[in-house]
């Protein structure tokens, strides 16, 4: 409450120097694009968070016993066919593995499903034959190589992947005698935790958006592998919703088919606002190893599939 | 940061996402689209608020579960959160004072729309691939054409589907690579972070004079004069201008 009186006062007393900067086109471009990266998501995280406190709150342990397959090793896929159908964007899915997490679910699969929901899903996939009109193979590279990439990446767990990484903080108000007050409970505290780290996230983007002008990549579209670097660490920066990412890779029309594959793989699945969030509830250790493990791989995946089917 | 205080933020992002998207500040940001469920999140944050104060406010009912006094080396926070019995001070997360900035650029900011400066900074969309059958135009002397449709046919289909009819757009004043004032309009896919300019060369009656970010709309015929983006080296079809006119910011500002 202090906290919120406090800044109300310092707006009231700068306000002139703060409505100047704001006349800047580059910090005006870059409230504008902050501003609606968060409008965007804020459904998303909303309907996510939901959901993960229904499955954290509501759905029995044995629950998951029984719906996934008892080895691990087969529940890797079946959790990223799971993600296939649960269309959604990845500011939702984090919260949700993270509660399946809780729940007993073994973390390869949870993992999997992270990767996969918001990558390969009706919407997702729709988006990209739109925005590809010419190219109907890429839809098929792009699903293909998610689902590789989720599976891999679930599987890797399993063999080098270690329990104590994930340190997800403790939540005792889950196990509230009352349900309404543990979900509600659970609702309020991932909206303001996942909620806080997706304004980190979408602050770096913005920054992202508003520093790196176009033109520097044009330099960079000559060289095959410069390109498919290049556009890799893009989709890392530009964290942008895995329902739009499409469009933009068909707009950078001067980049090789497969960089722009690279490009729509890599994105939903490593990005600023994603390696914020699962720094969040993961927690850091789990994130910094987590995060760039996924981009090598899925860097390599998209590589190899666009060499297949584009 | 305690419950109490985390309610108000929920109930502040949710007010701001509700009253954004009941006007039409929202159409400044994401696609119109998104309206029914960014009204729906904004109700849903704003019950996990009132919820969160009312658990919190409610007399204490006695909790099943309350580990009474067992609390951790943190328990010794504010008298919020210890009077619950849980006493994990600490793991409430501060990061949730965040949701503050977005907010404040909803309520107080209100940032305009990508604009001139947006435009300058990333290559034509255009440069995208795109059918090349194209529907005739509409009826109507000048026909009414978006930016974008315009910008395709004279593109793709070389202005074979505009003819000599007169089409009348509407978009903002950026400048061009060659200094010269050009008509521009951003696309959206999801949300402004993806947006991108449909740029258009000016001929004949070219609006002089006219600052950046300025709302005109051009009436004009097809000109098979092609200019090249800077950015990214697309080609950048041209209007031959016959009238144009100063307009208001249009209600929904991308195409």
């Amino acid at each position: 409450m202090e906290v919120l009186a406090a800044l109300l006062i310092v707006l009231i007393i700068f306000r002139e120097p703060i409505a100047a900067a704001l006349d800047d086109p580059r910090i005006q471009t870059w409230t504008t694009v902050f501003v609606s990266i968060m409008v965007q998501a804020v459904p998303f995280l909303v309907f996510g968070v939901l959901l993960s406190a229904v499955i954290a709150v509501f759905v029995p342990r044995s629950f998951w016993a029984r719906a996934l397959p008892r080895h691990p090793a087969l529940a890797v896929p079946a959790a990223s066919a799971a993600g296939v159908v649960l269309p959604g964007c990845e500011c939702g899915a984090v919260p949700i593995a993270g509660s399946l997490i809780r729940r007993g679910v073994t973390p390869a699969a949870a993992l999997a499903f992270l990767l996969a929901a918001p990558a390969v899903n009706p919407i997702v996939l729709t988006a990209t034959a739109v925005a590809f009109p010419n190219n109907p193979e890429m839809v098929l590279a792009r699903g293909v190589a998610s689902l590789i990439v989720a599976m891999i990446m679930g599987w890797l767990w399993l063999r080098l992947g270690r329990t104590e990484w994930i340190r997800m903080p403790r939540r005792p108000e889950l196990d509230d005698a009352s349900r309404g007050r543990a979900f509600w409970a659970a609702v309020r505290h991932d909206v303001t935790h996942a909620g806080g780290f997706l304004v980190l996230g979408a602050m770096a983007a913005a920054s992202i958006n508003v520093l790196v002008p176009e033109r520097w990549l044009q330099t960079l579209a000559d060289n095959a592998w410069l390109s498919i670097l290049a556009l890799a660490l893009l989709a890392v920066l530009l964290s942008l919703c895995s329902e739009a990412d499409a469009f933009v890779a068909a707009s950078l029309s001067q980049f090789s088919l497969t960089s722009r594959l690279v490009f729509l793989v890599v994105g939903p699945m490593v990005d600023l606002k994603l390696i914020s969030m699962q720094a969040g509830v993961f927690g850091r250790r789990f994130a910094f190893r987590f995060a760039p493990t996924t981009f090598v791989v899925a860097l390599l995946v998209a590589v190899g599939a666009g060499a297949v089917l584009l | 940061m305690n419950r109490q205080a985390q309610a108000v933020i929920l109930l502040l992002l949710g007010g701001a996402v509700i009253r954004a998207s009941v006007t039409d500040l929202y159409l400044r940001y994401v696609k119109e689209g998104l309206r029914p469920f960014l009204i729906a999140a904004g109700l849903l944050l704003v019950a996990a608020a009132i919820m969160t104060l009312w658990y919190e406010l409610r007399p204490a009912a006695p909790r099943a579960l309350a580990p009474a006094g067992g609390a951790p080396a943190g328990g010794s926070g504010s008298g919020h959160d210890d009077h619950d019995g849980h006493g994990h001070a600490h793991h409430e997360p501060r990061v949730g004072w965040l949701l503050i900035l977005p907010v404040l650029g909803l309520l107080l900011v209100a940032p305009p729309a990508l604009g001139s400066y947006a435009a300058g900074q990333a290559g034509t969309a255009l440069s995208s691939q795109q059918q090349s059958d194209y529907p005739p135009l509409p009826e109507g002397d000048p026909v009414q054409v978006s930016v974008l449709d315009y910008a395709s046919r004279a593109l793709f289909d070389r202005g074979t589907s505009i003819g000599d009819r007169r089409v009348q757009l509407t978009g903002f004043i950026a400048t061009g690579g060659d200094g010269e004032p050009i008509l521009a309009r951003m696309v959206l896919s999801c949300c402004a972070a993806d947006g991108r300019p449909v740029k258009l060369g000016l001929t004949g009656d070219v609006p002089a004079g006219l600052p950046d970010d300025t709302w005109v709309e051009v009436t004009g015929r097809y000109s098979d004069r092609l200019g090249r983006d800077p950015v990214n080296d697309a080609e950048i079809p041209y209007l031959e201008v016959e009238s144009w006119r100063q307009v208001p910011a249009p209600k929904r500002p991308y195409d």
